[in-house]
């Protein structure tokens, strides 16, 4: 459903992504992990065109993300996306960040908007705080209601960009847990993360980069149970991570 | 014809104020309002990345600036007449009046400066904000309307208000097209009565107490706004 095929993408002489080629198919988890500064955040926001890439080609669905005819706003109304810093629209009530999109992209009318955001407020168990602005909620409530302004789209995939990492502790679990959720509902997934225990729950596949470019691209038993077969830098990577 | 003559004062002021500052707050708040207007649209085509829209905005923004506001007063004063008979080809200049003469030159010259409060307010926004928008499928100016410059207008509110005060001061000057505003007024009752000092005292001390309490409001405003966020 997502195929990246030989991507590469530089900033000035700097080369950020290295001739970076995988795919997601469709109802699939893959969890991408790497040091920090290895690229993983820039490889899945250019999957829906908020970073530019200088060579090869994206697929969604089919179709190109880079050519310059694709219709951008469509192809990302399609395309959930959670971002480290949450990312709520601070002057709006939370109700109107779940509908806001839905009724100016989509064309969905306010009361059936309203009643899809209140649905999905509900799964992520924030009823309660439906006219609350984003600023009065707690990082983790925040972080579910932009998984539910997300899902509001109805998107055919979601990315995850370190959804957990600028959380308090406790708070890391309400969100993984959501993500499970959708992960068993078999939700089409790209997570960018460092929770390797949530790794070796959902992910089908592990994407483990370094330095821009994919190194470990294989199955989730593949990386955590023959860690003897990785690379070395991915040995060294699980070797630091792993024992905690 | 001795001492203060506080009657002069007393008995011009429904002439000074139901005429002459009920001209100078019309002006004001219409200039403001179309200047904040136009100067959000020159704000966005500044931050544009299409070097040639945001060259036009930048060279425009930085002639005004360049410029004393009394010669682009006199200028659009007899300048638009003869843009606004070429435009409706009548082949003749057409006489547009004052106060639309004057109302045209404040805004596009102060444009200039909510332009630059603008550009700020709308850096002030942070881009993951903006990446957010897309990444729901908005275009460019649904992510205007509804997350950056809602956000960018809150975040700059006092200075869009300090700017306003500004213009209430500026908005004097049309003096020199011999429009009576507030300034205008007193004037005509100085020359009348012989009694400038009177008049001209009262008049610094009316612009004094009405923007000192305004830019107070303005530092209330700030810090509730301080508080909220």
């Amino acid at each position: 459903m997502i195929e990246f095929k030989n991507v590469s993408k530089w900033y000035g002489q700097f080369q950020v992504l290295n001739d970076c080629t995988t795919s997601v198919s469709s109802g699939e988890v893959v969890v991408v992990c790497g040091p920090s500064g290895s690229g993983k955040s820039t490889l899945i926001k250019t999957a829906n065109a908020l970073e530019p890439f200088q060579k090869g080609e994206i697929l969604i669905d089919g179709i190109s993300v880079g050519a310059p005819d694709t219709n951008l706003p469509k192809l990302r109304s399609r395309i959930g996306m959670v971002f480290q810093h949450f990312e709520l629209f601070p002057h709006l009530s939370v109700l109107r960040n779940l509908t806001l999109a839905q009724v100016k992209v989509l064309g969905r009318k306010e009361g059936e908007a309203k009643e899809r955001a209140k649905a999905l407020l509900e799964r992520v168990g924030l009823s309660d705080h439906i006219d609350k602005f984003p600023g009065q909620l707690s990082g983790g409530q925040q972080q579910r209601v932009a998984i539910a302004r997300a899902l509001a789209m109805d998107p055919m995939a979601m990315l995850f960009d370190e959804p957990t990492s600028a959380l308090d502790p406790e708070m890391v679990n309400e969100v993984l847990d959501v993500i499970v959720d959708l992960a068993k509902e078999g939700m089409t997934m790209m997570v960018v993360t460092h929770e390797m225990g949530f790794a070796r729950k959902v992910a089908d596949r592990v994407i483990f980069m370094d330095a821009g470019s994919i190194v470990e691209d294989c199955t989730k038993a593949e990386f955590f149970d023959q860690a003897d077969q990785r690379s070395d830098r991915a040995k060294l990577f699980l070797s630091k991570i792993l024992p905690h | 014809m001795n001492g203060f003559d506080l009657d002069t004062i007393i008995s011009s002021i429904p002439y000074l104020f139901m005429q002459g500052m009920a001209f100078t707050l019309k002006l004001t708040v219409l200039s403001t309002l179309g200047a904040i207007i136009l100067g959000t649209l020159l704000a966005m085509m500044r931050l544009s990345s299409n070097r040639l829209v945001s060259g036009v905005a930048g060279g425009y923004v930085n002639l005004m600036r360049a410029l004393p506001l009394i010669l682009i007063i006199f200028w659009f004063y007899f300048l638009v007449p003869y843009i606004v008979g070429w435009i409706a080809q009548a082949g003749r200049p057409i006489a547009v009046g004052g106060f639309t003469s004057a109302l045209i030159t404040f805004v596009l010259f102060e444009a200039a400066y909510f332009c630059e409060i603008m550009r700020a307010g709308i850096q002030s926004v942070p881009s993951g904000q903006t990446a957010a928008g897309y990444a729901l499928g908005l275009n460019y100016w649904q992510l205007m309307r509804h997350i950056v410059l809602p956000q960018a207008f809150r975040n700059m509110t006092p200075l869009l208000l300090t700017q306003m005060i500004v213009v209430f001061q500026d908005t004097s000057l049309v003096y020199v097209l011999s429009l009576t505003d507030f300034l205008g007024a007193a004037n005509n009752v100085a020359q009348r009565d012989g009694r400038l000092v009177e008049m001209f005292v009262f008049v610094a001390m009316v612009y004094f107490v009405m923007s000192y309490a305004a830019s107070r409001l303005v530092k209330v405003l700030e810090r509730r706004m301080a508080v909220a966020q």
